[in-house]
């Protein structure tokens, strides 16, 4: 168009018509804007900015910092190698009089606890009493208060609280924290456990995708081959589960797998086992029943990308004397790879964020990282631990999904 | 022409988003309270018993409100300052968290007309008038199990009960058991719990019953599990048991030493611009008639104390106040310490 433009001339009713190109073209991209305005603002007020700001958690916690002000100005100077001086335990007992009369000595103390379990009351009980704890020198009069302040780690975790960034709560999502000294240490063993769940929830989310696709793809071919009135008759079968409400069905795998469940008493009447199975309450019940919550998922993209692939292509194949196996491989496989990588897609990065299922019809060892987030969010309150693991969450299916889409190409992903 | 209703559509549309959200901050009208439970069976038993009541004494409408019991609502509320719920029925655990973080309103039990003294455990908390008592118990069938468990040590003990136990996946009543099990008197047990070296000894204790545990994780899955026999015996909230042997006709049999007792309390959140309102609901809440008709529908044990003699007597046998003998408190100054801790370390020995 531009071309033509420049070839007839320059001027068009006194104006260069690249101009006027220019501007019905800008003109054009303004209206799509405003179209797509009211969604673009939706999205950024109800999920980037707080996300981000939950994501923020995870690095910045300034409690200290505003709580015990003075303290840290005062520990800005420390050196880190003796107990700190006499102007920091004042500067300390003047904050810890402050928290106690504006009642922030509890937050104080919360964060202390997170890093060294047991020091809230000690926190709490020093703030009292160095309420009414008369004028210095106050770093023997705080000591004599609670053994804590007189710890040497308490002083490295307070000295860390000068800045308002810490790597705390990501540490410790991956099973490492910080040593007396403010270096960095593993966890002690007995309370190693993100780690495996990080690669639990992957492993578990790998497999039930697998599963589906592996039950699915056949189902999936079945249907768009069918004639269309037997194959709606299944259709109805493949997306009535899907209509129903994940709890209902969960609960519903509950009675059918349980050790006198309908499962378990017909296999035993007729006399495959003796004893019944271990069906529930272990990684078989998660797995069965988050497949069959996830098949239509996988199963709808692959369907609906076979019913646009013509039945001549193989056809030709076989007319030109390849196999009936080859034929599949080497012409319909391929076809049907877009919606694979749709279905499959979904599915996986779905059951990342599983929660009910395996807390209903899992075992101690299928819990996954959601619920340790659902835990921190809702119960301890302890936001960084949740906005942590949820950011590495988050960074892991992300990277997945630049290396998904390196692999297979997100424009050969197709929806329907 | 139609960029101009284009344009207008979208105005229009973004207009509505906002009146949507304008609408969300709070109304302020003087003969309203939102008040906030679990839901259930059990809110129907509060709508009856204290809501209907308030409202037609007092003229104040009452909206309800429901919640999992996670503070992590009220603490938005809060610190966004859009507090919509009024009063909450909270746990004790939650209520100590929230009041040392700020997030509900310190009791003025003057202005509440209630005495402080009155009540059970009052003293640990500023924040929460307490509205009841309820214990988690071990549990059997007794038309399955005619000889069942008689203490804490039965419930370990697989040669004399074989079979599978229900148990709560929380640390929280499961550690306190074992080392009750273990032989560590009732009074010593957060004592020992306190050493590292207790911690250790709780989960050995465990680790022999191990293999033997059903994990529930909700108030309803116990009374399930143990009705369909997936268990022999199981922890379970009296309540429950009480609720299911009154209206489902089951032979539930309790088992009351070493029971771990457990408190709710009433709170209101801090910034609720109904605060007169919120004080008069909980001085009815927390009066000793109100938590003696609450005791006799559900046994939960009342709060306040001087609701006990109140109590219909053949619900007192089920009431957790009186069998403080063999129960054991549950230590919220412990848990809220060492919670996340021990929790960390449960979960670790769970995967294992």
């Amino acid at each position: 168009m531009s071309t033509t433009a420049i070839q007839i001339g320059s001027t068009f009713e006194g104006m260069p018509l690249r101009l006027k190109l220019k501007r019905i073209e800008r003109r054009q991209k303004f209206k799509a804007l405003i179209l797509v305005l009211p969604l673009l603002l939706f999205i950024l007020v109800a999920f980037v900015l707080p996300i981000g700001r939950m994501l923020f958690n995870a690095i910045h916690d300034d409690t200290l910092l505003t709580l015990a002000p003075h303290t840290m100005t005062a520990l800005r100077g420390w050196d880190g190698k003796d107990l700190p001086g006499e102007a920091v335990y004042a500067a300390l007992a003047g904050d810890l009089k402050k928290s106690w009369a504006q009642k922030t000595a509890a937050s104080i103390g919360k964060r202390i606890n997170y890093e060294l379990p047991g020091s809230l009351s000690e926190v709490i009980s020093s703030a009292r009493k160095a309420s009414v704890l008369p004028a210095g020198p106050y770093k023997e009069a705080l000591i004599k208060i609670s053994p804590l302040w007189g710890r040497h780690d308490v002083w490295s975790l307070l000295k860390r609280g000068t800045s308002a960034y810490t790597g705390y709560y990501l540490l410790r999502s991956v099973d490492y924290e910080y040593g007396p000294d403010s270096q960095i240490v593993a966890s002690p063993p007995e309370n190693r456990i993100f780690r495996d769940v990080f690669l639990r929830t992957l492993g578990i989310s790998i497999g039930v995708t697998a599963i589906t696709l592996l039950l699915g793809f056949p189902v999936a071919y079945l249907l768009a081959t069918l004639p269309r009135k037997s194959s709606n008759l299944l259709m109805i079968l493949v997306v009535l589960p899907f209509w129903t409400s994940v709890l209902i069905r969960t609960t519903a795998w509950v009675v059918l797998l349980q050790q006198h469940g309908v499962v378990n008493d017909t296999l035993m009447a007729l006399h495959v086992i003796s004893q019944p199975a271990e069906l529930i309450y272990n990684r078989i019940g998660t797995i069965v029943a988050m497949t069959h919550i996830q098949l239509p998922i996988t199963l709808l993209p692959i369907y609906s990308v076979m019913r646009t692939i013509s039945p001549s292509y193989v056809r030709a194949a076989r007319s030109l004397g390849a196999g009936p196996f080859y034929a599949f491989w080497k012409v319909y496989w391929p076809l049907t790879l877009p919606g694979i990588a749709a279905g499959c897609l979904m599915t996986f990065i779905l059951c990342l964020g599983y929660y009910i299922t395996p807390a209903l019809v899992g075992g101690p060892a299928d819990q996954m990282i959601s619920s340790f987030v659902a835990h921190y969010t809702n119960e301890e309150l302890n936001w960084g631990m949740a906005s942590a693991l949820g950011a590495i969450l988050l960074t892991v299916t992300l990277l997945l999904y630049y290396s998904f889409s390196k692999l297979v190409g997100v424009d050969r992903v197709k929806m329907g | 022409m139609r960029t101009s209703l284009m344009i207008a559509s979208s105005v229009a549309v973004i207009g509505l988003t906002a009146g949507v959200f304008a609408a969300t901050t709070p109304a302020l009208a003087d003969d309203q309270l939102t008040v906030t439970a679990g839901g259930g069976s059990f809110q129907q038993v509060l709508r009856k018993l204290i809501f209907d009541p308030f409202s037609k004494t007092s003229g104040i409408k009452i909206t309800e409100a429901e919640y999992d019991y996670s503070n992590a609502k009220i603490r938005a509320m809060v610190e966004t300052k859009t507090v919509s719920w009024d009063v909450v029925y909270a746990g004790d655990s939650g209520t100590r968290q929230m009041c040392a973080e700020g997030l509900i309103e310190t009791i003025d039990w003057k202005k509440l007309g209630l005495d402080r003294t009155k009540f059970e455990g009052a003293e640990y908390s500023d924040c929460g008038v307490p509205a009841g008592i309820a214990a988690s118990v071990v549990t059997y069938d007794k038309e399955k199990l005619p000889n069942g468990p008689k203490t804490i040590a039965d419930f370990f003990d697989l040669k004399k009960f074989p079979g599978k136990r229900g148990l709560p996946k929380t640390p929280q009543v499961t550690v306190e058991w074992a080392l009750i099990a273990d032989g560590v008197p009732i009074r010593d047990v957060y004592k020992v719990l306190n050493t590292p070296e207790g911690i250790d000894r709780a989960f050995k204790k465990l680790d022999t019953i191990k293999k033997d545990i059903v994990w529930w994780t909700s108030g309803a899955q116990p009374i399930q599990l143990l009705a369909d026999g997936q268990v022999v015996m199981t922890d379970a909230w009296n309540t429950r048991i009480y609720d299911a042997v009154k209206n489902s006709g089951k032979h539930f049999e309790m088992v009351w030493d070493g029971a771990v007792t457990n408190g709710n309390a009433w709170v209101i959140p801090k910034g609720t611009p109904r605060l007169d309102n919120a004080y008069k609901f909980v001085a009815l809440a927390g009066s000793s008639q109100t938590q003696a008709d609450l005791a006799t529908y559900t046994s939960q044990g009342p709060g306040n104390r001087e609701a006990l003699a109140l109590i219909d007597p053949a619900v007192r046998p089920n009431i957790p106040n009186n069998h403080s003998g063999s129960a054991l408190p549950s230590d919220l100054s412990f848990w809220s310490e060492k919670g996340d801790e021990l929790r960390q370390r449960f979960n670790a020995w769970l995967a294992k």
